[in-house]
């Protein structure tokens, strides 16, 4: 059985249908990657998947169960996490507190009202763990105001992973990241759990192409390709709408 | 890889942070006792106007945790003050429970459940809307008190509170010596209390939903019943406030319960700084002396000087007093290196 089934989901701003009948499944360790042009909807359907906007029709399934109408807060303890292209991030808050305030709401500690995360061990230990993977332990005590835009989406990143999700949807995780930090987010990507699975959008092909071993471009609202890495660049609907530069540099190179 | 020394120094390291934060916590402790010790010494005749500035500290506090760290506009904070005096009150006027731990603890509880309504309804509303709601709430609070005058004494107040003596011993004196103690007794625990819960996980979270509910519902963790948690620990330290001026005043008035208070409330914590908990202290005693000093000359001057005071810690140091002590302390620092 498939973690996450999306089936027929839309939604329309005004007149503009950002989501046309999209279905997609995932399933246990599933690596997809989910592109298209600016405005395709990716980021929409992202946001109606996550219960952050509410669709015009269609439904989500989690792990079997329809959350379709369920709150945000209930489908991310259910497992369904995502990350946000644009960082949302305390401002005022550290590092370290941020992956410690991820985790202490995964073990269900998050309510206590007299106690302190630093006196405990494995919070401690765990969230330093996380954030020297992604070479933050340096800054982990600096508000996160004041760090540079490509660390804070590399928190964004370690955020979501100290969230310990069953089915990940990371939007656009690369974007803004310095070209040499990429590799970071491809380290802890390589080390989460076999059996999670993943959804990621990006624009940075080879990126996506390393990581995903299935693609789904979305254009204009609607799936215009489900295969693989190799035909995706292959794909005539596929060029035309979106990769044509791209994948004809390949075929010279 | 990290190795199991690395990982037990990591931990000690932890552990002396929490440590360090205690610590801070003793000293703020040792101060506020010191400046209690001195005040009593030197001004034993004012002693009922310093345990007014403690109960309104409460207040403030209680808007530190709301406004400051929650980021909820509200200008209706006194209603949770004016709910904890008048269940304080009215627990012993009308029904001779005048234990002082009880009247303090009924207040307390009022408070609380004045937090609860005012969160349900003010947090329907959104920055603006919020402050609006806040307003409504306040002044319906005080018509409501101003209309049952059978159980609240109407616009006249109500009289006829006669706390008994502490644990049946310490009685309320004259010279106020006794409610005076008390208070700072009393400030001494709930300061010591929220600055545990701020650091909490759950005042963490509060702390998050400021800066972006957004992302904390995106955590998996609940946005509405977090704020209703904390109006609830809110409105019990305000309503504790209230009722220890029950204790100490024997009267309630509507003035306990008005947008005046509220707002000066606000002002108070502005003119200290927001979100320390110590500019709640600190606002509260520098805007109630100033105003003790300069209304028996004026009180026309007091609202002009309030009104200057506003303006140039909201143009010259947004941070407030505390904020203008800290960039100082900074400068001396850095200035001996
Ligand atoms: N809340 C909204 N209200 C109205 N229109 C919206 C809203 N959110 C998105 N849109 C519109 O929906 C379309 C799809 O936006 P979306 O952000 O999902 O695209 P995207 O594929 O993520 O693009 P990008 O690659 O630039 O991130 C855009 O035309 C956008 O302007
Ligand atoms: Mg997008």
């Amino acid at each position: 059985m498939s973690l996450l089934d999306v089936r027929q989901l839309r939604k329309r701003f005004g007149g503009l249908v950002v989501t046309r009948d999209v279905s997609i499944t995932l399933g246990k360790g599933d690596r997809v990657a989910l592109i298209g042009p600016n405005g395709a909807g990716k980021t929409t359907f992202v946001n109606l998947v996550t219960g952050h906007v509410r669709p015009d029709g269609g439904t989500v399934l989690l792990d079997g169960k329809d959350v379709t109408r369920a709150s945000p807060t209930a489908r991310v303890r259910a497992g369904l996490v995502r990350s946000f292209q644009v960082t949302r991030l305390f401002s005022e808050m550290t590092p370290e507190e941020h992956i410690a305030l991820a985790m202490l709401q995964r073990l269900g500690r998050s309510r206590r009202i007299f106690a302190d995360f630093r006196s405990m061990p494995d919070v401690v230990d765990e969230a330093d763990r996380i954030l020297s993977l992604f070479n933050l332990s340096g800054i982990a005590r600096v508000p996160v105001g004041a760090i540079a835009y490509g660390q804070q989406r590399l928190l964004e990143v370690a955020l979501v992973m100290a969230l310990k999700p069953k089915v990940l949807l990371l939007d656009e995780p690369a974007a803004g990241v310095p070209s040499a930090d990429i590799a970071l987010i491809e380290r802890a990507l390589a080390q989460l759990p076999a059996d999670l699975a993943v959804l990621m959008i990006d624009h940075d092909m080879d990126f996506v192409f390393r990581f995903a071993r299935k693609v789904i471009v979305l254009a204009a609202g609607g799936v215009i390709f489900d295969g693989t890495p190799q035909a995706v660049a292959a794909d005539a609907r596929v060029r035309q709408a979106y990769l044509g530069s791209y994948a004809d540099d390949r075929g010279t190179a | 890889m990290t190795t199991d020394a690395t990982v037990k120094a990591r931990n000690a390291a932890s552990l002396g942070r929490v440590r360090r934060s205690a610590a801070v916590d003793a000293t703020a402790v040792v101060i506020i006792l010191a400046a209690a010790a001195l005040l009593y010494v030197l001004f034993p005749g004012s002693l009922a106007l310093f345990t007014r500035m403690v109960a309104i500290m409460m207040l403030a506090l209680s808007l530190d945790l709301v406004t400051g760290f929650a980021g909820i506009a509200t200008l209706g904070h006194a209603a949770l003050f004016g709910a904890g005096a008048y269940a304080a009150g009215i627990l012993a006027s009308k029904f001779g429970f005048t234990d002082p731990f009880a009247m303090l603890g009924v207040g307390a509880v009022a408070g609380a459940l004045a937090g609860i309504v005012s969160s349900v309804v003010i947090l329907r509303g959104r920055g603006l809307g919020q402050l609006v709601l806040s307003i409504a709430i306040v002044q319906l609070a005080h018509e409501a008190a101003n209309k049952l005058s059978a159980w609240t004494g109407g616009s006249d107040g109500l009289s006829g509170i006669a706390p008994a003596p502490i644990f049946g011993l310490y009685r309320f004196d004259l010279w106020g010596r006794t409610a005076f103690i008390l208070a700072v007794a009393l400030l001494v625990v709930v300061f010591v209390l929220l600055r545990v819960i701020i650091r909490s996980p759950f005042g963490m979270l509060c702390r998050g939903i400021k800066q972006d509910p957004v992302r904390v519902r995106a955590m998996g963790a609940p946005v509405y019943g977090t704020l209703v948690k904390l109006y609830a620990i809110a409105g019990a330290v305000a309503g504790l406030g209230g009722a220890l001026s029950a204790v100490a005043t024997k009267v309630v008035g509507l003035d306990s319960l008005s947008f005046t208070l509220s707002a000066e409330a606000l002002v108070m914590l502005v003119l200290g700084g927001v979100g320390k908990l110590f500019g709640a202290l600190i606002g509260t005693f520098v805007f109630i002396w100033f105003e003790h000093l300069v209304a028996a000359i004026n009180p026309f001057h007091w609202l002009t000087i309030v009104g200057v005071m506003l303006i140039v810690v909201v143009l010259f140091e947004p941070r407030g007093l505390t904020g203008a002590a800290e960039a100082l302390w900074t400068r001396a620092r850095g200035g001996r290196r």
